[in-house]
């Protein structure tokens, strides 16, 4: 287990408001290697991103309340007081986000904020940094770095913005990328281009990745290993191959049904997952899915399913899975999709 | 820029044109004139109309119109009825303690505003956010002359730590001329704090709400670099607004605290000139503050660009 990168255990998120107590992360358990993309998928509203932004404890104290343990290279990230945790912020952990205009300083320079971390993590001196800067400009693919290192995020383009905010992130070479959607405001050939850049950054520089996105697609072409998410929890966790040539949780089958096929019959409808995710301050008793889940019976509403290990990389929240997965011979068409 | 600075300035002419006409007709339509002042109750008519035909007060509206309209364009504002000076010298006589004190109170305002804003915004809903909006709300309800009285009473004559009213100027001394402005710095400056505190308060809140301090916060930055080198720049904007239309009110004449503390600004000027009507005082002064006014959007639109790069104007 020494390569182990990072194990999240039981982690829960509540957060205290003025409309009441609200639960947004709900016992979340899984791991992440060295060197490993794993992917986090689900719809909005599911917890992915809070369930991201609580390993490093952005939320704002006093508001919100973690329980459980994340542990990162043997220490709690729970337990470290707020310089322990600026240690690790941006230095052994970074994050990228899904806008990338709104996520760069207007008023600072590109190179100032990439420079920002190598001068707080390293001790380089401000010359040092901003050369650093312009090589990690460089590095992802970002053309005339020079010249671009003395721009404002304004002057960029998106694609070239989210470039630039992965330099951000990559500048003291952290041992943990957190992407929270970074390709979601893209358009679809820049969509690509970033994949590459992560995938490329990823082998070069052996960085564990947590890809978080609702795209199936882009974890199909990115991820080793998928956590599938529903309204604050972890409902299945597959391998790659696992998660798209058998899906166990009638959640997975139901997203991985909806992507459209381009094969497919143009006349049919596109597959949808009945209803809505409730709000997270009507969150039902038993499986939280059972309202929307066609397999449902009393049980479902009755109690929380356990987590069952199936294999040794799958793992499935649901009472029904086995039964289900006989009735199921007919979605192994999905697989081409891959 | 430079071409941005000329045009701005031509944009002047018409302001200052139609101001011109409205004063003009406004002093022109009010009743008495000049002439009863000058020569007093017991005058006859004869001699009235004497010293109108002297001042040029017979000949009609128009007429009088543009000959100062045409003196004024090359910057002859033409010369006071009563204080046996240009106007152009009455002012400038009158700015020097109305600057120091509209530059002396805009600190005061700034060193109270902009930390209590900051504080209020980074502990929102706690009991220090309200006590700073309670105290902003408080600054705005109480007029700045009331304050000013308290301050007289308080500071002035019980604890006699600074003198009650009058004015020095700067050559008697740096603190001598200092020393007289306190109090009315503080009376005006704090009223002006509550205003701009709120702007601060709220334009921070939007500011740190925003996904670049989450970033910030996710790059290890400590809060304090967060507050200061992230987010008050990117909040400043809109406190810039408020500093200007502060000090923009300060500067053309702050006439009740001038007359409390009895300081010879342009605020006495003014109301000293429409209880003697004199016409070219009034008209002079109102076209100057027009002027200061303008130009003084045109300094804070120049600041934007220095403050945020997207508003920055191209080097052409």
């Amino acid at each position: 287990m020494s390569d182990v990168l990072l194990d999240i255990k039981n982690l829960k998120t509540h957060f205290y408001t003025e409309t009441g107590h609200v639960t947004a992360v709900n016992g979340v358990s899984f791991n992440v290697k060295k060197g490993e993309i794993v992917g986090v998928v689900g719809e909005s509203g599911c917890g992915k991103s809070v369930m991201s932004q609580t390993i490093l404890r952005l939320f704002e104290e006093g508001t919100v309340e973690y329980e459980g343990e994340i542990n990162f290279n043997g220490r709690n990230l729970l337990k470290l007081n707020k310089r322990q945790i600026n240690k690790v912020r941006g230095n052994d952990i970074s994050m990228i986000f899904q806008d990338p205009l709104s996520t760069l300083n207007p008023v600072h320079t590109v190179g100032r904020q990439i420079a920002e971390s190598i001068i707080l993590h390293q001790n380089a001196s401000k010359k040092e940094a901003e050369e650093k800067a312009i090589e990690l400009l460089r590095l992802v693919g970002i053309p005339s770095p020079e010249k671009r290192a003395k721009e404002y995020p304004h002057n960029l383009s998106g694609g070239m913005r989210q470039r630039a905010m992965i330099a951000v992130a990559l500048a003291c070479r952290p041992k943990l990328l957190i992407a929270d959607e970074p390709t979601t405001a893209l358009d679809v050939t820049i969509q690509a281009q970033i994949l590459d850049l992560m995938n490329n950054l990823n082998e070069e520089l052996d960085m564990g990745i947590i890809f978080i996105t609702h795209d199936l697609g882009v974890v199909a072409d990115l991820c080793s290993r998928v956590v599938v998410m529903y309204l604050g929890e972890i409902v299945e966790e597959a391998s790659i191959e696992e998660l798209f040539d058998r899906p166990l949780h009638p959640y997975t089958q139901g997203l991985i049904k909806s992507i459209p096929q381009l094969d497919g019959d143009r006349s049919a409808m596109l597959h949808t997952i009945e209803g809505t995710v409730p709000p997270l301050t009507r969150v039902p008793k038993g499986c939280r899915f059972a309202a929307r889940c066609p397999f449902a019976d009393e049980k479902c509403v009755a109690s929380a399913p356990p987590v069952t290990e199936y294999t040794a990389t799958q793992k499935v929240k649901c009472w029904h899975f086995e039964k289900i997965l006989k009735n199921q011979e007919g979605i192994a068409d999905v697989h081409t999709y891959s | 820029m430079w071409s941005y600075i000329i045009k701005r300035l031509f944009s002047l002419i018409p302001v200052l044109f139609i101001v011109s006409i409205v004063i003009f007709s406004i002093i022109h339509l009010t009743p008495g004139d000049p002439t009863t002042y000058m020569l007093g109750e017991e005058a006859t008519p004869e001699q009235i109309a004497d010293a109108k035909k002297q001042l040029g007060l017979d000949q009609p509206i128009h007429v009088q119109y543009f000959n100062w309209v045409k003196k004024a364009a090359i910057g002859d504002l033409g010369s006071s009825y009563h204080m046996n000076m240009s106007v152009n010298d009455a002012i400038m006589s009158h700015i020097g303690p109305t600057l120091s004190l509209a530059i002396l109170a805009e600190i005061v305002a700034l060193l109270i505003a902009i930390p209590l804003g900051i504080i209020a915004a980074i502990k929102r809903g706690t009991a220090t956010d309200q006590t700073v909006m309670g105290f902003s709300l408080l600054g705005m309800a109480i007029p700045s002359f009331l304050l000013a009285l308290f301050l007289v009473l308080l500071i002035g004559v019980k604890l006699q730590w600074l003198p009650v009213a009058g004015y020095r100027p700067l050559d008697s001394g740096l603190w001598n001329h200092i020393k007289y402005l306190i109090m009315p710095a503080i009376s005006l400056g704090s009223i002006q704090a509550a205003l701009i505190a709120r702007m601060t308060r709220s334009s921070m809140l939007e500011v740190l709400n925003t996904n670049y301090i989450k970033m910030a916060r996710a790059k290890g930055v400590v809060e304090r670099r967060i507050i200061y080198g992230h987010a008050l720049q990117n909040a400043f904007l809109p406190i810039l607004t408020v500093i200007g239309i502060t000090f923009g009110g300060l500067v053309t004449g702050a006439v009740v605290t001038e007359t409390i503390f009895n300081i010879p600004g342009i605020g006495s000027l003014i109301i000293n000139s429409v209880a003697r009507r004199d016409y070219t005082v009034i008209q002079g002064i109102v076209l100057f503050v027009t002027f200061v006014y303008v130009m003084l959007n045109l300094v804070i639109d120049i600041l934007y660009g220095v403050i945020d790069p997207r508003v920055r104007l191209e080097e052409k």
